[in-house]
């Protein structure tokens, strides 16, 4: 199949998602489960992450800039830049497509070829809606705040290797976190992560969706959905920087 | 009543149904028989929407499915309730919920109204003391029986079973047959049956369909089938050695 098949198709189940839903309250009480599901089960990894991505952060750049021309809450500033402008929302949104998107396309691939999905449909339910809408709209509320919290993680991972290590002194490093702040900033770290979410969901729904076989093409598409979401994510990374910040 | 008028289905090259007109009775359970890969479950597909016709027309009562815009067809859709080969059940749900689930979706039931039609349901099929079990803790006849509970909760108008028994030992594939014979009379739904066992066309056939090469090739009844001079029929209904014996073939 070509690739604009594949766009021409992504975009026609992207309109059957955002059909008018058979009865909110069940899919306002799907989206509350998807949210525990996709996002709160993946705290503890981002938590992980982020500290240890902070701590290398500060670390590098301690060593990269150990010059007495540079002030030493130079340090803090660029782990704190470096983290909300790439690493939270680029990275960890990386991440959560091989978590998050395995997960989405083999549970929906997996309905798909034992029938579950057209069982939905010859009720009268309208599966994309049904199985993809509940799941976007969780992430999308719910990964800005697991940006954030990885933000907020990350620095702290940044101050304390800093810290502990002798490298930066806790002062210098927290000035250089205050240092010319600009909310802006988080709000070009807040979009790139509504946007992954949506590409991380959306695509890998749409590879399980139209999953066709048994348990070895749920596994393709499972992989097919880690890939083509990370693929998205790196160009329109490049997008969104040149669209927010050029 | 459903009928199928000159319905032609075609994978790529392959014309896997081929000018298929039949119609299928209210009340009474229209079996499809046919071998492996002859086209019934694409047939069946077909009459409930899941695959697009390329020519030909199916009408449900006066409605032609073919036509319908998708909302239409969703309204059409809440009529009927069909049994999957593999039971389809909702793996995450526990039994109730799977039975509840088209009474939550579509109607304004509270909570205690749902569970009693579940129960009612799934009492219909002999099926108690499971409610709270996972599909994954059921036998597969047991699944047969949850998906047939989950197919009338709503009251359907038309009942699709695909191979309702294939899996199934002797026994327990003939309690669902009765089973599904009952629920037709008892609720006047017009049901389609594919099958390939020949147990259940003794059983249940009010109306029997052959389908071969993707053509209709012979409808009868259990009563005729047995009797019929039909080769590629014959072929199918008495191949083990032992019917081919009583037939005298």
């Amino acid at each position: 199949m070509t690739f604009m098949m594949h766009i021409g198709r992504y975009i026609r189940l992207m309109r059957l998602v955002f059909k008018k839903p058979e009865k909110q309250s069940i899919y306002l009480r799907q989206i509350f489960i998807e949210i525990e599901n996709l996002g709160l089960d993946s705290l503890g990894i981002v938590i992980f992450i982020s500290i240890f991505m902070g701590a290398v952060l500060a670390i590098q750049m301690a060593f990269n800039l150990d010059t007495p021309l540079v002030p030493v809450y130079t340090i803090g500033y660029a782990t704190r830049q470096s983290v909300i402008l790439e690493f939270s929302p680029t990275i960890i949104s990386l991440i959560l497509a091989g978590k998050v998107g395995s997960r989405v396309s083999s549970e929906i691939g997996t309905m798909r070829v034992t029938e579950q999905i057209d069982a939905l449909e010859i009720m009268g339910i309208n599966s994309a809606t049904y199985l993809i809408f509940p799941k976007i709209a969780a992430v999308l509320f719910f990964n800005p705040i697991l940006i954030t919290i990885s933000i907020i993680v990350a620095n702290a991972g940044g101050w304390l290797a800093g810290s502990l290590t002798g490298m930066v002194p806790s002062a210098e490093f927290l000035l250089g976190l205050r240092a010319f702040f600009e909310a802006y900033d988080v709000f070009y770290a807040l979009v790139k992560s509504v946007v992954f979410a949506f590409l991380i969901v959306s695509i890998s729904g749409y590879h399980g969706y139209y999953t066709k076989g048994g348990a070895l093409e749920v596994g393709e598409a499972s992989t097919k959905g880690v890939v083509h979401s990370s693929i998205a994510i790196i160009v329109f990374n490049l997008i969104l920087t040149n669209l927010l910040l050029a | 009543m459903i009928e199928a008028k000159n319905v032609t289905k075609s994978f790529g090259d392959t014309k896997v149904l081929d000018n298929i007109s039949v119609k299928f009775e209210t009340g009474r359970c229209n079996l499809v028989i046919g071998q492996s890969g002859s086209g019934k479950t694409v047939l069946m597909k077909c009459l409930v929407g899941l695959f697009e016709i390329d020519e030909g027309k199916v009408i449900y009562d006066d409605k032609v499915l073919s036509r319908m815009s998708f909302d239409e067809m969703k309204m059409v859709r809440q009529d009927i309730g069909m049994l999957f080969q593999g039971s389809a059940l909702f793996d995450s749900m526990t039994v109730e919920h799977n039975v509840m689930f088209p009474l939550a979706m579509f109607t304004d039931q509270s909570l205690e109204e749902r569970l009693e039609r579940a129960n009612f349901c799934l009492s219909r099929v002999n099926l108690v003391n499971a409610n709270k079990l996972l599909p994954a803790e059921l036998s597969g006849g047991m699944k047969k029986r949850v998906a047939i509970a989950r197919a009338i909760a709503m009251n359907p108008k038309y009942l699709f079973c695909d191979e309702p028994n294939s899996g199934l030992d002797p026994h327990t594939a003939n309690v669902i047959d009765i089973l599904i014979k009952e629920i037709t009379e008892e609720y006047d739904m017009t049901t389609v049956i594919n099958t390939h066992d020949m147990n259940s066309v003794i059983e249940i056939g009010d109306r029997v369909f052959y389908i071969h090469t993707g053509k209709l090739w012979w409808e009868g009844n259990k009563d005729t089938i047995l009797d019929s001079d039909n080769p590629e029929l014959n072929e199918f209904v008495f191949a083990t050695k032992l019917t081919r014996k009583i037939k005298g073939l």
